[in-house]
């Protein structure tokens, strides 16, 4: 489903990836993680062309990017993301902020693009606040919008870039709980998550960054039992100690 | 249409006679507008209601008429205040520099207020109380601790209402003024030259008023950094 | 009270070129790459940086001896309240854009980078972009500044009188001329034009509550 390839990228003289390299399959759940500065957030980010490469290549399902490809419109549709500051659009209302990329990129008729929204917030346990402003909902509500505004265009890969971490410790777990229940319905997700719980319990694979590297990919389990870097085992005795 | 340089040179003594106006018109316009625009300010935020009343109505009203206006005011009335004050009850011939000097610092002066004020709300209430607590009084506290630092903030915007100020100079054409614009109307009729001398006021402006802006943008970016 | 007429329907129709001018250079200076963050630019430091009364002149005295002779002669024809009126438009109209243009590039400037980023992932053009999800927060945003903008544009349509308009102070300037009643014909005009700031405050009021979005009492969540 998704294919990096030896992707690197410097701000100026500052190398964020180098050669990063990665296989993703469909309906895999891979959770990205690392240090702070490591490249993770970065990293997601190339891949629904975000932040452009200087070198390699990535590929999503058919869709080929590189550092030549500028026009990523049909790529961005069958990606969804979801921000770490949530980033709902505060002058739209819920309802708005699931229909409108619905409407207006995918040409949706009004009435088809509300009830897909309708039905989506309902999964995701909002029903009562439709009508609202996101300057009206906690952390955690706006953020199960932002997912919902994500999913509306039936994307094939959802991106979440620390999902939970602009969140009062309260409500992650309403936030954790959605995309669990998306990882059980078969979603290919791709998260950057400090949640080592989630991890262990939803993911398949970790990749561990460091360094703007890729150092570690492995099963979720072997990860947290037996980490084979050094850099990894620090990591997660510095991470496990909270 | 061709542009005659000759015609540009011959007129450059008689046009920096009007700059020169323009920018004495300038300077008393800032140094009595802040002068006069700080009382009004410090008036605004009196425990007096009758004076902060006055003080809030005279800068509402100045913000509210055009310039231009204001400059027909002073121009029309003041010989006549002046007659009437003197009791000779006939009005009195009044330059027009006077009426210009007058009018831009009853009129700026209501500009500045406003900086002015934004800059004392700006101190932290603190420092109310600290010159309060060492015994200050209102005077020394004003003159010495509040209005420096008032001005230092809002330092930025005061010069660029400067700028707008030099720019509002050319409106004293109205009353047929020699300043840089009036100076180039009166060379452009008696020549014949329109388009000439108002490309070069137009280039004088705008080159005085870039380069201004430009320092302010430095200005601003230098306290912005001293201020982390 | 023609002068009054003059003066309103100089005001708004300026108003209008300034507010689509404005939008569309602020719009081109936020661009990430190209020639129009640069044009935008220029635009706004040479309207910015001469006088309104010497642009005036541009227009009404300069401009129809540049262009051909034939168009120039048009002009110059033009009967008299609109050889003043629209070279008069024409100008606060783009004079009143380059400062609407800096308060909009401020506005969508003040915007979190995430809004873009979001609308993009969101598989959003850079029209669509601008205009559903920027424009209407930067707008919201500005909304002050514009009001000040909006009661400054009634004040400087007075500077039409240089070149032959009679609005609101030129109308003061003849009756005064005509019957020696100083007091009282600038009087009422300074009432009138009190009247107008007063109006034009209270519109841009109202447009700013009502676009006012809901808020969660006490704050709500903070990103």
């Amino acid at each position: 489903m998704i294919e990096i390839n030896s992707v690197s990228k410097s701000y100026g003289s500052f190398q964020v990836l180098k050669n990063c390299s990665a296989s993703i399959a469909r309906g895999e759940v891979v959770v990205i993680c690392g240090p702070s500065g490591s490249g993770k957030s970065t990293l997601i980010k190339t891949v629904n062309g975000l932040e452009t490469i200087d070198s390699g290549e990535i590929n999503v399902g058919g869709f080929r990017l590189a550092p030549e490809v500028t026009n990523v419109a049909a790529l961005r549709r069958s990606v969804g993301m979801v921000f770490q500051s949530f980033e709902l659009f505060p002058h739209l209302t819920v309802l708005s902020n699931v229909t409108i990329a619905q409407t207006k990129v995918l040409k949706r008729s009004k009435a088809a693009a509300e009830e897909k929204a309708r039905s989506l917030l309902a999964r995701v346990g909002l029903s009562a606040h439709i009508a609202k402003h996101p300057a009206q909902l906690s952390g955690g509500q706006q953020q199960r919008v932002a997912i919902a505004r994500a999913l509306a265009l039936d994307p094939e890969v959802m991106l979440f870039d620390e999902p939970t971490s602009a969140l009062d410790p309260e409500m992650v777990n309403e936030v954790l709980d959605v995309m669990t229940g998306l990882a059980r319905q078969g979603m290919t997700m791709v998260c950057v998550t400090h949640e080592m719980g989630f991890a262990r319990s939803v993911a398949n694979r970790v990749l561990f960054m460091d360094g703007g590297e890729i150092v570690e990919t492995a099963a979720a389990a072997a990860f947290f039992d037996a980490p084979r870097s050094e850099r990894a085992k620090a990591f997660l005795a510095k991470i496990l100690k909270h | 249409m061709m542009v005659d340089l000759s015609a540009i040179a011959s007129a450059t003594p008689y046009l920096l006679s009007g700059l020169w106006f323009t920018v004495q018109i300038t300077v008393v316009g800032v140094t009595g507008g802040i002068v006069f625009g700080s009382l009004l300010a410090v008036a605004r935020l009196s425990r007096n209601r009758l004076v902060s009343t006055l003080a809030t109505a005279y800068v509402n009203l100045m913000r509210s008429i055009p310039l231009i206006l204001v400059i027909f005011w002073v121009f029309f009335l003041v010989p006549w205040a002046i007659g009437w004050m003197t009791r000779s009850g006939r009005p009195v011939a009044v330059g027009a520099s006077l009426t210009i000097f007058v009018t831009f610092v009853l009129f700026e002066a209501a500009y500045y207020a406003e900086i002015v004020r934004a800059g004392f709300r700006s101190i932290s209430p603190g420092q109310y109380s600290a010159c309060e607590a060492l015994g200050l009084s209102k005077f020394h506290a004003y003159i010495y601790i509040l209005f420096p630092q008032a001005i230092r903030n809002v330092l930025p915007i005061l010069l660029t209402q400067t700028i707008v100020l030099f720019q509002d100079t050319s409106l004293v054409y109205v009353i047929s003024a020699t300043d840089l614009l009036g100076a180039a109307t009166k060379i452009a009729q008696r020549d014949g030259r329109l388009v000439e001398m108002y490309l070069t006021v137009g280039v004088i402006y705008f080159v005085v008023c870039y380069a201004a802006s430009q320092f302010v943008k430095q200005l601003q970016g230098r306290l912005a950094y001293g201020a982390r | 009270m023609n002068g009054l007429g003059w003066t309103l329907s100089l005001a708004l129709g300026a108003w209008t070129i300034a507010l689509i001018v404005g939008t569309l250079v602020g719009v081109a200076r936020t661009l990430p790459r190209g020639i129009l963050p640069r044009l935008g630019r220029v635009y706004v430091e040479t309207f910015r940086n001469i006088p309104l009364l010497v642009q005036m002149f541009f227009w009404y005295f300069v401009l129809p001896e540049l262009l051909p002779v034939r168009v120039g002669m048009a002009i110059k024809q033009m009967d008299p309240p609109w050889g003043s009126f629209v070279p008069a438009l024409i100008c606060l109209g783009l004079f009143t854009a380059a400062r609407i243009a800096e308060q909009v590039r401020a506005g969508i400037q003040a915007l979190p980078s995430g809004q873009m980023q979001a609308a993009s992932a969101l598989g959003f053009g850079q029209g669509n972009m601008y205009r559903l999800i920027l424009l209407p927060q930067a707008f919201r945003i500005i909304l002050p500044t514009l009001t000040n903008e909006f009661m400054t544009i009634f004040k400087n349509t007075s500077v039409a009188l240089t070149i032959g308009l009679v609005e609101l102070t030129a109308t003061a300037r003849e009756i005064n001329e005509n019957t020696f009643r100083t007091f009282e014909a600038f009087g009422v005009v300074t009432i009138v034009y009190l009247v107008i700031a007063l109006l034009a405050w209270q519109i841009m009021h109202r447009i700013e509550r009502a676009a006012q979005l809901p808020a969660l009492a006490g704050g709500g969540a903070r990103p």
